[in-house]
């Protein structure tokens, strides 16, 4: 559904997309993941024909970005960042107007079965500046929704929004990709991106890697430890002090520590704080999260880079 | 088709969602018309005079008499000296004093020429020249009837005008400049409001974030261009019809040409200076730098060089030149040629023509900057 | 001797015309707490955290910072606190050290101590080497940690920071909250706003606003505890703890 090779962007001296090669396939559920300023936006930009390459190939749908915009515009349904929507106009008016716009037929049964589904029926006639977050998102996909597109792009779609609201927008989602879209969305929460089919990290405009959210945690070099303590800032100073640790952060309470290859297993590091005063810690094998893995695998693009 | 009336209708949705601006768009054009109409007018009337008579007979009452007589003085009383008479006009309670010396009367009557003075306040020079005129014209007025009467009493053929013979003013007694000024302002005011309109228009969809969403549909430039276009040329067309109105109606300014080709006119223009204000809002993305260019680019040429304040002959090289390029002088020539001389298309097909290049011209740059994409 | 709280608030209502921005709102904050005020968009965080700063007057109930009455001794209460606000307030146009520099002033840093603060700051926001690079180049991770410099140049006893990582990527996110251990360790009391839920692991206490209310409080165990399930995440805590406050909603209005 989307191919894209050598995909490069400049913006003056500034390289911000450099040589992205990646393929979609219909169906997927893609997340582009990554800091600010990795590029991930005006990726998308590129791919929804918004943003003009500077060098490189991108194919959607079938079609060309820079060769078959109209094409290209006519297949895919694109949700901003701030989600494009009119707040003086109502639910009805917001979605009449994309209707037009994509010239859609039987708009109107559409529309009554788009609001039937996301449960926004009741207010078809408030004013869109009037509603909550998560129900201007609602609005928000099912404007992109309503001439029926192949390929949805959703540029960070859930920020801000409440988590009962979040957790509905991808009840949604989850159906509309039973139903054969494909979907291609950047994002900044990690546990969001857990729910993607595949993931790409995105670091300095290049991609770094491409796998499963399980995958991408298999194929971290190191083990996860996480330790849990009284104190656990003084028992994360101790463990940068040990051999065989190449990190430890303190995620909320809890600290997430990386053992290299061959290093010191959970008693180890138990046994370790213990000798040195920290005696209530428990320390554990678990699989880090995507945010763990996100940070280990910069940390390791920015040691190549330095080094 | 179906794209373009879809952004005309929530572009008309905006427009009555948002009261206070739409009353602005029709109001506007009003208060403006009435206020420059007002504060622009050549003519005075009412202007305050005093009136020193050291002659005291009935010949010199009866030169006052014309003064007090005619609507452009107001006698604002009589004095009995020089010092009054300046003071009068130092604190600005009078504008003008009339000083006719001692023996007028007596002069008149041998047939002798008989001097009388006029003291004018000079800070307003407009007004000062206009009072001399009104006045010269009254002085003169009366001179003609002594002449005649004097005429008629000696039986003598040629004689020289008593009274100042050295006036010499072709004084129009039905100068009205509002008849030139009205026509020439419309003009103004519907460039101001065309440009101030549009130019908010796509840079709010840039500021609000919808802008990105508009471009990834199929919507083609052209059809954003003419679809938002239709909306604000809706207000246009109400404005310019109530300033015509308000300027036959108020103003009481002829009507002697072709209303069908004043509107067609003004429709070619309004869609120039629509399509102008949508360059900038789309050049500028930002709301604030759009609106204040569009004042000062619809404003000042249309104010300075369009040839209703000054006129375009009279200009030097540059501003002539430069005047060449502002639209609102072609349709400040159609306004004035319709209404005041009532010429057609013979006349002023060049103006016409004119106006529809630029606006298509326009037209044409705006479509090609919304082609562009984000970055 | 239990020293007194840094924030107690006390019914705390808001309301803007008809709409009711803060609804009975009671809680209190101890010296030196890392307290999480977590929710999504529009909840009332901001309002809440407005009123306690002294910038916005409640329409009833009590707000006490550092002993003083955010209501009607505003000016005490201002200069007992570092506000951070969402935009990070730092004028894009002047370089770093000038952002410290005119912060400084506005606070009334003393001037012998002023070169200190300065120093210290460059050195919390890991900006030593680039106090003459005009802010507005600066990436978001490193403006918030000058923001957060500018906000405690004064040395304030609480600090208030209202979404401080909307729009910060997960590293710098995990470095800021390093910073903010770093204050509460030095014994300032931390009040911070967010509406990443997974957040609230890094706070003592954390509450979840909804709709004006909150709806739990307490420690990120203690509110884990509730749901009995070792994997729950903070979200699915809240995400629960929403369903429940909205289905008693639904029962009520039937």
């Amino acid at each position: 559904m989307i191919e894209v090779r050598g995909l490069t962007k400049k913006f003056g001296a500034v390289t911000a997309v450099d040589g992205l090669t990646l393929r979609v396939e219909r169906g997927e559920v893609f997340g582009l993941v990554g800091p600010d300023g990795a590029g991930k936006t005006t990726v998308m930009r590129m791919l929804c024909t918004l943003v003009a390459p500077t060098s490189g190939e991108a194919r959607v749908a079938g079609f060309d970005v820079t060769r078959e915009v109209d094409q290209v515009k006519d297949r895919i349904g694109y949700m901003a960042q701030r989600f494009g929507l009119y707040g003086d106009l109502t639910v009805a008016e917001n979605m009449r107007f994309y209707a037009d716009l994509f010239g859609v037929e039987g708009e109107a049964a559409l529309t009554e079965q788009l609001l039937e589904m996301t449960r926004m029926a009741p207010f078809r006639d408030r004013y869109a500046a009037q509603l909550s977050g998560g129900m201007k998102q609602k609005l928000a996909l099912m404007c992109t929704l309503l001439h029926k597109p192949e390929i949805l792009f959703l540029d960070e779609p859930t920020n801000g929004v409440d988590p009962v609201s979040r957790r509905d927008f991808w009840v949604i989602l989850r159906r509309l990709v039973d139903g054969g879209l494909t979907v291609f969305l950047t994002t900044a929460y990690l546990d969001e991106a857990e729910r993607c089919g595949r993931v790409g990290l995105m670091h300095g405009g290049r991609l770094i890697r491409v796998d499963t959210p399980a995958g991408l945690k298999q194929a971290l070099p190191e083990a996860c430890i996480e330790v849990r303590c009284g104190d656990p800032r003084a028992a994360r100073a101790l463990l940068r002090g040990m051999d065989g640790i190449a990190s430890a952060d303190l995620t909320g309470s809890a600290l997430h520590v990386f053992v290299r290859p061959g290093g010191p297993d959970e008693e180890a590091v138990r046994a370790y704080l213990a000798g040195r005063g920290i005696s209530d810690a428990q320390a554990r094998r678990i699989l880090p999260s995507l945010e763990d893995v996100f940070i280990a695998t910069i940390r390791g693009e920015a040691a190549v880079h330095a080094g | 088709m179906r794209r373009t009336r879809a952004i005309a209708r929530k572009e008309l949705l905006h427009i009555a969602r948002d009261p206070r601006s739409l009353i602005m768009a029709l109001a506007l054009p009003m208060v403006m018309l009435v206020m420059f109409g007002y504060a622009l007018s050549l003519d005075v009337d009412q202007i305050p005079a005093v009136i020193y008579d050291q002659d005291g007979t009935a010949e010199s009452r009866a030169l006052w008499d014309g003064f007090r007589g005619s609507r452009y003085f107001t006698i604002v009383r009589h004095v009995d000296g020089y010092a009054q008479a300046e003071s009068d006009l130092e604190r600005g309670a009078a504008l003008a004093a009339l000083v006719i010396p001692r023996g007028f009367g007596a002069k008149l009557v041998a047939g002798e020429r008989a001097p009388v003075q006029l003291i004018l306040d000079g800070t307003d020079s407009n007004t000062a020249s206009i009072a001399l005129s009104y006045a010269r014209g009254l002085i003169l007025a009366h001179s003609g009837r002594v002449q005649t009467e004097w005429r008629l009493r000696s039986g003598a053929g040629e004689v020289p005008p008593p009274v100042d013979a050295q006036i010499r003013v072709a004084y129009n007694s039905e100068l009205k400049s509002k008849n030139y000024i009205v026509p020439g302002l419309i003009a103004v005011i519907l460039m101001i409001i065309a440009a101030l309109l549009t130019s908010l228009a796509i840079a709010r969809e840039w500021e609000n974030g919808t802008m990105e969403e508009l471009l990834s549909t199929p919507v083609r430039p052209a059809e954003l261009v003419l679809g938002k276009l239709s909306a604000y040329f809706l207000l246009g067309a109400v404005d310019m019809v109530t300033a015509v109105l308000a300027g036959v109606v108020i103003f009481g300014v002829p009507m002697r040409g072709s209303t069908w080709l004043l509107f067609l006119s003004g429709g070619v223009f309004l869609f120039g200076a629509l399509c102008w204000g949508l360059l900038l809002s789309a050049i500028t993305r930002n709301q604030l730098q759009a609106y204040q260019l569009g004042l000062l680019s619809s404003f000042l040429p249309a104010f300075l060089l369009s040839g209703f304040v000054y006129a375009v002959d009279s200009m030097p090289l540059l501003p002539r030149a430069v005047s060449a390029a502002v639209p609102a002088r072609y349709f400040v020539s159609l306004l004035k040629g319709v209404f005041l001389k009532g010429v057609g298309l013979e006349v002023l097909a060049v103006e016409l023509g004119l106006l529809a290049v630029y606006a298509l011209v326009v037209f044409a740059l705006v479509t090609r900057k919304l082609r562009e994409k984000i970055a | 001797m239990r020293a007194e709280p840094a924030v107690v608030i006390e019914n705390l209502v808001k309301r803007f015309g008809s709409f009711v921005a803060v609804d009975h709102v009671s809680l209190e904050v101890a010296r030196g707490e890392i307290f999480g005020f977590l929710g999504p968009n529009g909840a009332g965080k901001s309002t809440t955290i407005r009123i306690l700063c002294g910038l916005l007057a409640p329409t009833s109930g009590r707000a006490v910072v550092q002993g003083f009455d955010a209501g009607s001794q505003p000016e005490l209460v201002k200069a007992h606190i570092g506000y951070m606000s969402q935009r990070f307030s730092l004028y894009n146009d002047l370089t770093v050290e000038e952002n410290i520099e005119f912060f400084s002033g506005v606070y009334g840093v003393a001037p012998e101590r002023r070169e200190d603060r300065k120093a210290y700051a460059l050195r919390m926001a890991g900006l030593e080497g680039h106090r003459g690079v005009m802010t507005g180049l600066l990436a978001g991770g490193w403006k918030q940690r000058l923001a957060l410099g500018c906000a405690i140049l004064h040395e304030p006893p609480v600090i208030f920071l209202d979404e401080p990582t909307s729009g910060v990527d997960p590293v710098a996110r995990r470095a800021f909250w390093d910073l903010i251990h770093d204050l509460s360790d030095a014994g300032q009391t931390v009040f911070v706003t967010t509406h990443h839920m997974d957040e609230a692991e890094y706070c003592h206490r954390a509450a979840l606003m909804y709709r004006g209310r909150v709806i739990a409080l307490g420690a990120p165990a203690e509110l884990k505890a509730e749901l009995k399930d070792d994997a729950a995440t903070m979200e699915d805590v809240f995400v629960r703890l929403i369903e429940r406050e909205n289905a008693a909603d639904t029962g009520h209005r039937a």
